[in-house]
């Protein structure tokens, strides 16, 4: 049955089911509702509180207006203010997935085997600088940074490692890669050829973002045209090919660790997200053919209440983009996926265990704003790589919200108040002034070139800080509260070795493989970056052939030039 | 009125690959609204170019910041390449994600301060001033 | 002179970057061997440098083209010296000098020599220290100058007096700024480059601006407009060949030399500021007085003429 009886005559909010003269409110639950619990029934038969009284699905106001319709609707159902999903978290929750992964392959590949024993349901990876700006580890420019903030892959055989013993059928894994995604994600399907797995069954995300690369994160090699051709590129081979692959996560979540405030975090991501859009339409592909396959990644810092009010805007404003702008047709179009990591910029040094407050604050502002897979941050972090056990609690303190909290017991449930709800509108109207505002100046291209988005980021930021300073913002711990003497926590440290054996294991590689079956496939990676045809099958071809990242990245250096900021 | 004091020239650069610039760019300006004039070389360096640019920009002091762990290697580097350009008398200041028992080791490696995460704007200007000005009695003509 | 500073000297015609530096400063922050560096100079060298200058507003991609000419000049084989000039903040004094990070691939080339410097907020004070600059870098062996600046205030005045060749850059995309400059700036530019004219609105921008320099071209037969997409390289050889055209022609009508002579006379101007304003800071100091300023300046410039002042 799909309806719940109600416990209260005198509740000021009517809940579903009793909602019966309701007609918006009876096409929701005979269409998108009765689909969604026939596909996935929900986790429990009912939901109670302790003593019986039941917890509502939804709750919603006495009388459905068109002014609600219009702002919130219903879960599930454009513009999706209240959530993807017609049941959220009753269904399922959401996917808890933890960012890892450091020096070797091998060492990474242990990790991740933990992290799955420990109940994770997907997998993140997390790649070293050199690797994330297509160098490899035996190259001048790597110096120093092989295995630190990541894994270092170089070939083939470093990915058969890093998965080995992984069913990649099984489980979804992202992959933050962006500048070279094409050749990384090359490997994972290269990889999962030789465990047996076909393209159609592959589930997981490349993040694929460059243009928030060249404003807040740094990893980006080429220019920003051949980068969106690259983009599109991939969109255009995954969507026969690999259906169920996000080929993009659009980031806020590094503008947003660069300093900007909130509401500028959607709107550039949301700016970035229209100029995928624009540039894929160009090229000649179908809204409703790719737009499915957009992801989002967000940030979630500690004012709970205005994140929740900010994925809640950011939701409703891209629905609004899609279908009025874009004119997407299918409503999965218009649905805003996300991702979410807590706010590494938060996490303190001082008095470390402090932060475990800080991110179980942020992980539940996730969770109230709808995600649909959550990074929790340790809480070691802010000095080094997390140990296995920080990562636990930081996992533990998600299955904690979802198992103990209760709030994913009922959908959206601070839809409605006064404060959330206007500040859901305040985010958004302010989203959407600044990107008309970049749309005004030429769009996103031309506003990172001239600086526009940097300097508007680093305004925010630096204000930000000096309120930090002048101690106007208190940081508990950091610039009040402090103690002395503090006790040092215990922490990662690395092999210093991992540069050392990389590189002997890249040589290996090199030695071992057919050189000029490797030479014949980059030059035809060259003469394709050179035309226009899709440069997935000939980057598919080299990998087989154990070409290296660094080799392939550099044709495409050769061909497309390299962006300096 | 005061007589007016030349400024202290600082380069603020980011050696290796990781691109957090958050930090880098905050000192950069905080020194700034202290009447520094800072050279800031962006992200994504060597430090040859560091090290080059310091000795033309003839700056008073370098301050280098790097969050992704490389700085055990990349640090002394800048030394290195400010020595065989004749630049050995000019200090180097370092911050990032730097646990404890690097910090010893970078000093050592002639590194004048290092600061971590936490660490006050007001002490690290402080640190800057004072290096800048070692600097300048050292080198009048 | 003392032997550092002949050391310093030796070191500039060796064209050893750290003296280069060192004696830029020297100058720079007007120190006791300015003097001496400035007047053992090599004056043939400082004859024979191009001086060009570049302005325009925030935005327009200045220190993008001028990275791609830097790229242009080089493979001519030419050595170049760049001063990029960023305004220094009105309350601190401090500035941000961040115009190299768009020329960063030049870094580890010896023969592109570049010197970032703030405004410092004098009067005329910048053509001082960047004349001398401009001067330093020719005798170290520079043969084209490139003094950038950013399109707002004063300072670019100064500068666009010291330059051979005054170049404006602007991009589509910046109406207003454009407005506001007409009236003064574009009548000095020499040469006006609509940078990133792959933007739309480039086409419009660029026959207004022809309009606006038909005279001049249509008087000398010289290009005045010419289009770039300096982050892709474009326009530059053109670029390249229409100054080369507008030097010749400078040089050949007389216009050179009679701007050089202006602008050693400016030069003079803010050096006459620059050496007396500590003597009238130290005067003021020490006799504090609450008087009608011009008056007072009166009596203080009557009582320095008056007195002996060694040097």
């Amino acid at each position: 049955m799909l309806l719940c009886p109600s416990t209260s005559k005198t509740t000021p909010f009517k809940w579903i089911g009793i909602v019966t003269t309701d007609k918006n409110t009876d096409d929701w639950q005979e269409n998108e509702l009765a689909a969604s619990l026939d596909r996935f029934p929900e986790r429990r038969k009912e939901f109670t509180l302790h003593g019986g009284t039941e917890v509502q699905r939804l709750a919603l106001p006495e009388t459905i207006d068109d002014d609600y319709l219009e702002r919130l609707g219903f879960p599930g159902r454009y513009p999706f203010t209240r959530g993807v999903q017609p049941t959220m978290y009753r269904g399922r929750f959401w996917t808890m997935r933890q960012y890892a992964g450091f020096s070797t392959a091998a060492e990474s590949n242990r990790r991740y085997r933990y992290l799955l024993e420990q109940g994770t349901t997907g997998l993140s990876v997390a790649f070293d600088l050199p690797t994330q700006i297509g160098y490899d580890s035996d190259d001048p420019m790597a110096l120093g940074e092989v295995g630190k903030v990541g894994v270092a892959i170089d070939t083939l055989a470093d990915m058969e490692t890093l998965f080995r013993d992984i069913p990649l059928d099984k489980i979804s894994t992202s992959m933050t890669i962006n500048s070279p995604a094409i050749v990384l994600l090359a490997m994972y399907i290269v990889v999962a050829e030789k465990q047996g797995v076909s393209c159609q069954q592959l589930r997981g995300t490349i993040q694929n973002d460059v243009l928030k690369e060249y404003v807040a994160r740094g990893t980006y090699i080429f220019p920003p045209k051949p980068s969106l051709r690259l983009i599109t590129d991939i969109f255009q081979w995954c969507n026969p090919n690999l259906p169920l692959f996000n080929t993009i996560s659009i980031s806020g979540y590094h503008i947003r660790e660069a300093g900007s405030t909130a509401a500028q975090e959607v709107a550039f991501t949301l700016a970035n997200g229209i100029t995928y859009v624009q540039t894929a339409l160009d090229a000649g592909l179908e809204i409703d053919q790719f737009a499915q396959r957009l992801a989002f990644f967000f940030n979630a810092s500690s004012n709970l209440l205005e994140e929740v009010a900010k994925f809640r805007a950011a939701r409703r404003l891209w629905a609004r983009i899609m279908k009025n702008r874009f004119d997407a047709q299918n409503p999965a179009s218009m649905m805003m996926r996300f991702h979410t990591q807590t706010a590494g910029n938060t996490l303190a040094a001082q008095q470390i265990d402090n932060n475990i407050v800080r991110v179980t604050l942020q992980a539940l502002a996730a969770v109230l704003g709808g995600t649909q897979s959550l990074h929790t941050n340790s809480r070691d972090e802010a000095l080094s790589l997390p140990t296995e056990a920080s990562v636990r609690t930081a996992l533990r303190t998600q299955q904690i919200i979802a198992h103990e909290s209760g709030v994913a017991d009922t959908i959206d449930p601070f839809a409605g108040s006064y404060y959330i709800e206007q500040l859901t509108d305040i985010i958004e109207l302010a989203a959407t002034e600044l990107i008309a505002k970049i749309e005004g100046a030429g769009g996103v291209v031309a506003c990172i070139e001239d600086g526009f988005i940097q300097r508007q980021i680093e305004e925010a930021a630096y204000e930000y800080q000096k309120e930090i300073e002048s101690g106007e913002r208190v940081i508990v711990g950091v610039n009040s509260l402090q103690i002395e003497d503090e006790e040092k926590p215990e922490l990662l440290r690395m092999e210093s070795k991992v540069e050392e054996e990389q590189v002997t294991r890249l040589q290996r590689v090199r030695a071992e493989r057919d050189e000029d079956e490797v030479q014949s496939r980059l030059a035809i990676i060259k003469l394709a970056a050179e035309s226009e045809s899709n440069l997935m099958e000939p980057i598919l071809d080299a990998i087989r052939a154990y070409g290296s990242l660094g080799e392939i990245c550099s044709v495409l250096r050769e061909v497309f030039g390299e962006y300096r900021d | 009125m005061e007589e007016q004091q030349t400024p202290y020239r600082v380069l603020i650069g980011k050696p290796g690959l990781d691109g957090h610039d958050r930090g880098a760019k905050f000192i950069a300006r905080a020194l700034r609204d202290e009447g520094f004039e800072v050279i800031y070389t962006g992200i994504r360096r060597t430090a040859a170019e560091i090290a080059a640019t310091a000795i033309q920009e003839d700056v008073d002091a370098v301050g280098l910041s790097s969050l992704s762990g490389a700085h055990l290697r990349l640090f002394p580097e800048v030394i290195r390449e400010l020595q065989t350009r004749g630049g050995e008398d000019i200090p180097v200041l370092g911050g990032g994600v730097i646990p404890d028992e690097d910090i010893q080791q970078l000093l050592e490696a002639g590194l004048s301060a290092i600061f971590t995460s936490g660490t006050p704007a007001a002490a690290i200007i402080r640190s800057f001033t004072e290096a800048c000005r070692k600097h300048c009695d050292g080198t009048n003509m | 002179m003392a032997p550092t500073c002949s050391k310093l000297l030796a070191g500039v015609r060796r064209q050893d970057p750290r003296a280069i530096g060192r004696a830029i400063s020297a100058v720079e922050n007007n120190s006791e061997s300015a003097a001496d560096i400035l007047s053992a100079l090599d004056q043939e060298a400082i004859d024979g440098v191009l001086v060009l200058g570049i302005t325009g507003p925030p935005g327009a991609g200045k220190s993008t083209l001028t990275s791609s000419m830097i790229r242009a000049l080089r493979k001519e084989k030419n050595r170049v010296g760049i001063i990029a000039i960023d305004p220094s903040s009105p309350i601190s004094g401090g500035a941000i000098l961040g115009d190299r990070i768009r020329m960063m691939e030049h870094a580890l080339d010896p023969d592109v020599v570049l010197r970032s410097m703030a405004t410092r907020g004098r009067l005329g004070g910048l053509c001082a220290s960047a004349g001398a600059a401009v001067r330093i870098m020719a005798a170290a062996g520079c043969q084209i100058i490139i003094i950038e600046t950013v399109g707002v205030g004063q300072s670019e005045m100064d500068i666009v007096r010291l330059a051979d060749i005054t170049l404006m850059v602007l991009a589509p995309g910046f109406g207003d700024d454009i407005q506001a400059m007409k009236a003064g700036l574009l009548e000095v530019a020499d040469l006006l480059i609509i940078n990133k004219s792959d933007l739309p609105g480039a086409e419009a921008l660029c026959m207004e601006m022809e309009q606006i320099f038909r005279d001049k071209q249509e008087k000398d037969g010289i290009l005045r407009v010419v289009q770039t997409i300096a982050a892709q390289h474009q326009g530059i050889d053109q670029l390249l060949a229409t100054l080369n055209a507008l030097a010749f022609h400078l040089k050949s009508t007389g216009i050179q030399e009679e701007r050089r002579h202006k602008a050693l006379n400016a030069e003079t101007l803010d050096w006459i500021f620059e050496i007396l304003r500590p003597h009238f800071i130290k005067a003021m100091n020490t006799k504090p007085e609450r008087k009608e300023p011009r008056i007072r300046a009166q009596e203080l410039i009557h009582e320095f003429t008056t007195t002996e002042h060694p040097e």
